[in-house]
């Protein structure tokens, strides 16, 4: 922790809720949930944990060709998730699974893009979750785009909180490096637009160390841009859903965009085809091991007996039959049909395109003869 | 039934265009109090606000990026891009976001996208400002390619285009804005993919688009001088070609040449030649020829005359057809 963003990251960091699982009060934000949401937002770090593990078992296993993990991002995830309102959208990077629980995109549909079954399997405008973006921080600029147009829709500043809406953008510590981002900045800024920016600085961009994308912390960023930046703990729920919520209501009530940056840590791989022994210290590990975000939580609701020991069992419970849900689902997920990859390219097909589907059908179609016929050649 | 140049017609289209659907949003540098450089959207921004015609940012992945967030909440942007060769920042987001979201979504999500391209070269520019972009957007599947040649069409084609629910990436002949034609606005237009014979002729057909028709029309008409009869092909669509045309065509007069200012190798007429040696092979009396750029960088001004294709190089090249 010796670059110039970690050095004064314990100061500015925006923080509720300790590694050691005690409240602590902030001047400028505060957590207005129950100890039922802080129990619910357990629920939802540890669920979250457990598609992100057996995801990357089934990787392990072959059934997955890559997956990228979000192991150690639970809070920021989960808190800014739970900080959205049904009408917000999201725009996010490969490894936003957390969000994608929260707002009730099933986890089997994760798996498909990593499968190879397809490019993301869920309903983007149904869920409010756009398909998973894998070229770096491109999709901030759709993020911004999509918000100018909840502004063109008078959706903002209604004063209605069943009508105004904001879309968050995600993106990494490694995508601020990229010009996409800071164009996204500068459409945001100029058209005011309804966004939060969220970046999850997980200190890695694969084997490249923040230091190698930044001199000054990534929020200040911001300033240059001319909106608010802020540091929040990322390894804290309750600091992450506080700050997320109030930068939500700044974009829908018509005041502009925030970059949050949730600092926390990628535990894991940048994905399963990476080794990250390769390029960082186990102590570093350590470090951040003992800032666990779901473990603090734990602390807390023991420590405050906010829930009962059935709580934690019926859990355990629940997550076991997740994951098996989740292993049978991607077993049986079925490849498409070939002929389809032709059906989606364009909304009004070409005449080129309907010959190339109709000779591969047929050309796929002499194999089934041959071998009815018995002259397969086998 | 009025006479205007290219660029009013497009004005003119694109005017009716924002009229007719609220959806509609024009976005890109300069045009909104400038007009654009080439004055395309002169008038437009007084008339429709600034929440319509969208003065940008000086960054042109920012300009399409955006537009995709835009089409996805229900728009129907139509960015213009200042010159051709300022399109490569916006490169990945053409090729890897708007061509591929349709896909990517099994349909969910459209791009009713239309990103005005003006191209080519002719007009003694810097460099950057006299590209031909087109085969790297023909290649990518997922975006439409047309390229309009005369004001009739500059002025349908637009509003074919913004009405169409693919990316379209439009491409305007920039050294031709001010030349003239009738445009009847009650007019049934051709459909946009629609190749059309702009000029009968029975001995060569030339294939062109863009800035290069006229120089095959005047190049018909040196040729008819000398008894022979040349038939001209606006190709109106690189992607999807518009293959009936073509090889009616081609069985027609069994020579065909393509005509492009891009540079020829694996320019559009590359894939022409391939199509038409597949499909025409027994009806044709020499190679399918190519006369377009050379294979070298847009040179500069002064020596653009002696790279762009003109009637003499066509001629020559009907000479060497005609010659099997």
């Amino acid at each position: 922790m010796s670059d110039a963003s970690g050095a004064r990251a314990e100061v500015e960091l925006v923080q509720l809720l300790t590694p050691e699982g005690e409240r602590v009060s902030h001047p400028d934000y505060t957590f207005h949930g129950t100890d039922a949401d802080i129990a619910g937002f357990y629920r939802d770090m540890v669920l979250t944990r457990r598609i992100d593990t057996e995801a990357t078992a089934l990787q392990r296993q072959g059934e997955l060709g890559i997956w990228a993990s979000c192991l150690g991002q639970e809070a920021a995830q989960v808190g800014s998730g739970r900080a959205m309102s049904d009408q917000d959208f999201v725009f996010p990077t490969y490894r936003e699974h957390g969000v994608a629980w929260c707002l009730g995109v099933d986890p089997v549909r994760l798996l498909g893009l990593f499968r190879g079954v397809d490019m993301g399997g869920w309903d983007p405008i149904a869920t409010g979750f756009a398909l998973y973006t894998i070229v770096i921080g491109a999709q901030t600029l759709h993020a911004t785009g999509y918000a100018m147009g909840l502004e063109r829709d008078g959706l903002v500043g209604t004063g209605d909180p069943a009508r105004d809406a904001a879309v968050i953008g995600y993106f990494g510590d490694g995508a601020i490096s990229q010009g996409d981002v800071n164009e996204a900045f500068v459409f945001a800024s100029s058209y005011n637009a309804p966004i939060v920016f969220f970046c999850q600085n997980n200190q890695w961009a694969i084997s490249e160390p923040i230091e190698r994308q930044s001199r000054i912390p990534l929020y200040q960023r911001a300033a240059g841009f001319g909106f608010p930046g802020v540091r929040v703990d990322g390894n804290d729920v309750l600091a992450v859903k506080a700050v997320t919520e109030e930068a939500l209501e700044r974009a829908r009530s018509g005041n502009g965009p925030t970059l949050i940056e949730a600092y926390t840590y990628r535990m894991g791989a940048h994905t399963t085809s990476d080794d990250p022994t390769k390029y960082r210290l186990a102590d570093e590990l350590e470090h951040w091991r003992l800032k666990d975000p779901i473990e603090r939580v734990r602390a807390y609701l023991v420590r405050h007996g906010a829930v009962d020991d059935a709580f934690f069992t019926d859990l355990e419970t629940e997550s076991d039959a997740l994951a098996a849900h989740l292993r049978q689902q991607c077993l049986e997920m079925p490849d498409p049909a070939a002929t389809e990859m032709f059906d989606w390219v364009y909304a009004e097909t070409t005449p080129y395109l309907k010959e190339q589907q109709a000779a591969f059908a047929a050309y796929q179609a002499s194999f089934e003869t041959e071998s009815a016929s018995g002259t397969g050649g086998h | 039934m009025a006479t205007m140049t290219i660029a009013k017609a497009l004005n003119a289209g694109l005017r009716r265009a924002l009229e007719a659907d609220p959806k509609v949003v024009l976005a890109g540098e300069d045009i909104g109090k400038l007009g654009g450089v080439f004055r395309v959207t002169e008038g437009l921004q007084k008339d429709f606000g600034e929440h319509r015609v969208i003065d940008s940012p000086l960054a042109e992945s920012g300009i399409i990026g955006t537009a995709v967030g835009m089409a996805m909440r229900g728009y129907r942007p139509v960015c213009e891009i200042q010159f051709d060769g300022f399109v490569y920042p916006a490169y990945d987001q053409i090729v890897s976001q708007v061509a591929k979201m349709h896909f990517r979504s099994r349909g969910l999500l459209k791009m009713p996208m239309v990103i005005r391209i003006p191209f080519g070269g002719g007009i003694g520019a810097v460099e950057h400002h006299s590209e031909s972009p087109e085969a790297y957007f023909a290649h990518t599947a997922g975006l439409k390619v047309v390229a309009c040649s005369n004001a009739l069409d500059a002025y349908w084609m637009i509003q074919q285009a913004i009405a169409s629910d693919d990316p379209v990436i439009f491409l305007e002949p920039k050294r031709r804005y001010h030349e003239k034609a009738e445009v009847d606005d009650t007019a049934t237009p051709d459909p946009l993919h629609a190749a059309r014979v702009v000029q009968p002729g029975s001995d060569v057909t030339l294939l062109a688009y863009g800035p290069m028709v006229k120089v095959c029309l005047d190049a018909a008409t040196a040729a008819a001088e000398e008894g022979r009869s040349l038939e001209v092909i606006d190709l109106r669509s690189l992607s999807p070609l518009d293959m009936a045309v073509v090889a009616q065509s081609a069985q027609k007069t069994g020579r065909v040449i393509t005509v492009h200012e891009a540079p020829v190798n694996l320019g559009l007429g590359s894939e022409l030649s391939a199509r038409i040696t597949e499909q025409c092979f027994y009806s044709l009396e020499a190679p399918v020829l190519r006369v377009g750029g050379f294979d070298t960088p847009y040179p500069p001004s002064r020596l653009e005359e002696d790279y762009l294709p003109d009637l003499d190089r066509v001629l020559d090249m009907v000479d060497r057809s005609l010659a099997y």
